[in-house]
């Protein structure tokens, strides 16, 4: 499944970038790979806060991200769907490939990247507007033509919030709980139907049940979804991914701070047998 | 075995009998300060009640005209009630659109440009100007060619506006949480259509009190009006041609007479005045309660 070029409504030759390599010629490398990252870094004015990102993300996958506070992950998470381009002065550099596209390339519209690549928030964000308002305020700014309600509904039921709020979709979605939020906003991201979703987090501000909630949930989007998913948690990461980065904080002698990635493979294979002993510090609690 | 201590009762405070009275003392001088902060207000108002009801209540004071000869007794005030809804009325669609565009401009668009720092300041300098100084300004680049006019009076009382328009506006954005504009960017929102339909209906509350706030204080303006829309006793419904009068110029030019006539009508002007203001605030504060709640659990 390939979707449909980013340049196509542009009428321009596509930007092909030149590294489509895999890095990765295992047997369990990914079918199909979504992300293709060589050597990724994100300048802050002066400071490198990222550096020397290469890894692959596949399809229909879980990947995590973990690693201590500081070291990079959301900021190379918002790298993948240009959120980065908001703030100022912050600059992105090396080679990033969606589906074999350059992310950066100079005709690539960053608002439709963002349209195919989801993002749910660390801290529950609906918009002061009704439930349904929320839910259909992505298709109604893309110009969505079908039957809205019957959008909604499924967007809210892919969500596994449908049952909890169908009779209340005309209330303001702050009556909701924290972790109904949450759904609320994983459905609002589902309802432009991303191929992929980026989460940040996302349960950090949850309690241990909708935090449970929500990584059952993940499964299950992940049939249909690739997901990736920054988190402080590394049971966690444990529990539902197939793939985790682990990222780590190198200190310059100025004292600047710059994030690395450590290591890159399947989840079983980092929390069972890491071959980076930063790696194994890290999730045997020695350090971070 | 563990040692048992006394453990004293909770009511025994290590604190000092001294600290509960400085509270007492330091909690009573608050409550105090309000009361004399109230006064003056509670004064004013039960002041321009007591010396204004009798004229307000004459009847045909909305809608009479003003007495030609001005130290002939009796109602009529209606042509200022007119000129001074006109007048603020042309200011506030002047100035409250523009404003917010300037708001928006500043908060969203002109994020750490020289530009945006220069209009930021001139904004901040422009609220301190004597409202006089507005006045003259008006009088100079309009008056002189064009004649006194409400529409003179309201670029005056817009150019007041302006500036606190300007500054609300760019505060309550500035309040609407970073978070909701990157949720709307995250589903594939442009920067224009995010602003319009996520950051603006979020900041609505807090820009209609602003807005409000400019508009009680243009209402209650003299000195811009006295010499750019002169004096008039019939009422002027025309915006653009020949002589208007306001609230505020009917009471500088009625309370400077001997007369007790001009006297009283100058009462009862400010006595509309206060109502039309508190009119004004009642409206807007309930706007912007019903859209703060809109939304709320």
């Amino acid at each position: 499944m390939t979707p449909t070029s980013l340049n196509e409504s542009l009428m321009t030759p596509t930007n092909v970038a030149a590294v489509t390599e895999p890095i990765d010629d295992r047997a369990d490398a990914p079918a199909e790979v979504v992300f293709a990252v060589r050597d990724g870094a994100v300048d802050y004015g002066p400071n490198r806060a990222v550096d020397g990102v290469t890894l692959d993300i596949a399809s229909r996958e879980i990947t995590a991200i973990i690693g201590p506070s500081g070291c990079g992950k959301s900021t190379f998470l918002r790298c993948l769907n240009r959120m980065n381009d908001f703030i100022p002065g912050a600059k992105v550099s090396g080679a990033i490939n969606y589906y074999g596209e350059d992310l950066y390339g100079p005709k690539v519209d960053a608002a439709e990247v963002r349209r195919r690549i989801g993002m749910v928030f660390q801290r529950p964000n609906p918009f002061p507007k009704s439930i349904f308002d929320n839910v259909a305020y992505g298709p109604r700014i893309n110009r969505y033509q079908g039957d809205l309600p019957e959008l909604v509904e499924s967007a809210l039921t892919r969500a596994a919030l449908w049952d909890e709020v169908k009779d209340k979709l005309k209330k303001s979605a702050f009556a909701l709980s924290g972790g109904q939020q949450q759904r609320l906003c994983i459905a609002r991201a589902l309802a432009v139907s991303p191929d992929v979703i980026l989460m940040d987090e996302p349960c950090s501000a949850l309690d241990p049940i909708a935090t449970s909630r929500i990584e059952d949930l993940m499964v299950a989007l992940k049939r249909d979804y690739t997901i990736v998913i920054v988190t402080h948690n590394m049971q966690q990461a444990a529990r539902v991914s197939d793939r985790t980065a682990f990222f780590t904080t190198d200190v310059d002698e100025s004292g600047g701070r710059t994030g690395r990635l450590v290591e890159f493979d399947r989840t079983n294979t980092i929390f069972t047998s890491p071959s980076d002993s930063r790696t194994e510090g890290y999730i045997t609690g020695r350090f971070g | 075995m563990t040692a048992v201590f006394p453990r004293p009762s909770i009511t025994q405070s290590t604190a000092s009998p001294w600290r509960r009275t400085k509270s007492a003392l330091m909690t009573s001088a608050l409550a105090l300060a309000l009361v004399v902060a109230a006064v003056p207000l509670v004064l004013i108002i039960a002041y321009v009640l007591a010396k204004g009801w009798s004229s307000v209540t004459t009847p045909g004071w909305f809608s009479g005209d003003i007495p030609i000869l001005s130290r002939s007794e009796g109602p009529g005030m209606g042509p200022a009630i007119t000129g001074t809804l006109m007048i603020t009325g042309a200011a506030t669609a002047m100035a409250v659109p523009l404003g917010l565009l300037g708001g928006i401009y500043l908060n969203e668009y002109s994020a750490g440009s020289r530009y945006g720092k220069v209009i930021r300041f001139f904004a901040d300098v422009m609220t301190g100007v004597p409202s006089i100084v507005m006045g003259l300004f008006v009088f100079v680049i309009w008056v002189l060619s064009f004649g006194l006019s409400a529409f003179a009076g309201a670029l005056a009382l817009g150019c007041l506006m302006l500036p606190i328009v300007i500054r609300t506006s760019e505060e309550m954005l500035k309040l609407v949480p970073s978070e909701l504009r990157e949720s709307a960017y995250a589903l594939g929102g442009r920067k224009a259509g995010t602003i319009i339909r996520v950051v603006l209906p979020a900041a609505a509350p807090g820009i209609i009190s602003g807005a409000l706030l400019a508009v009680a204080r243009a209402a209650g303006e003299t000195a811009p009006l006295i010499f750019t829309i002169g004096f008039v006793n019939q009422a002027n419904t025309s915006l653009f041609n020949d002589p208007n009068t306001a609230l505020s110029t009917q009471i500088f030019k009625n309370a400077n007479s001997v007369f007790p006539g001009p006297v009283a009508r100058a009462w009862g002007a400010a006595l509309t005045l206060i109502g039309i203001v508190f009119v004004f605030t009642i409206l807007a504060r309930i706007a912007s309660a019903l859209l703060a709640r809109k939304h709320q659990p």
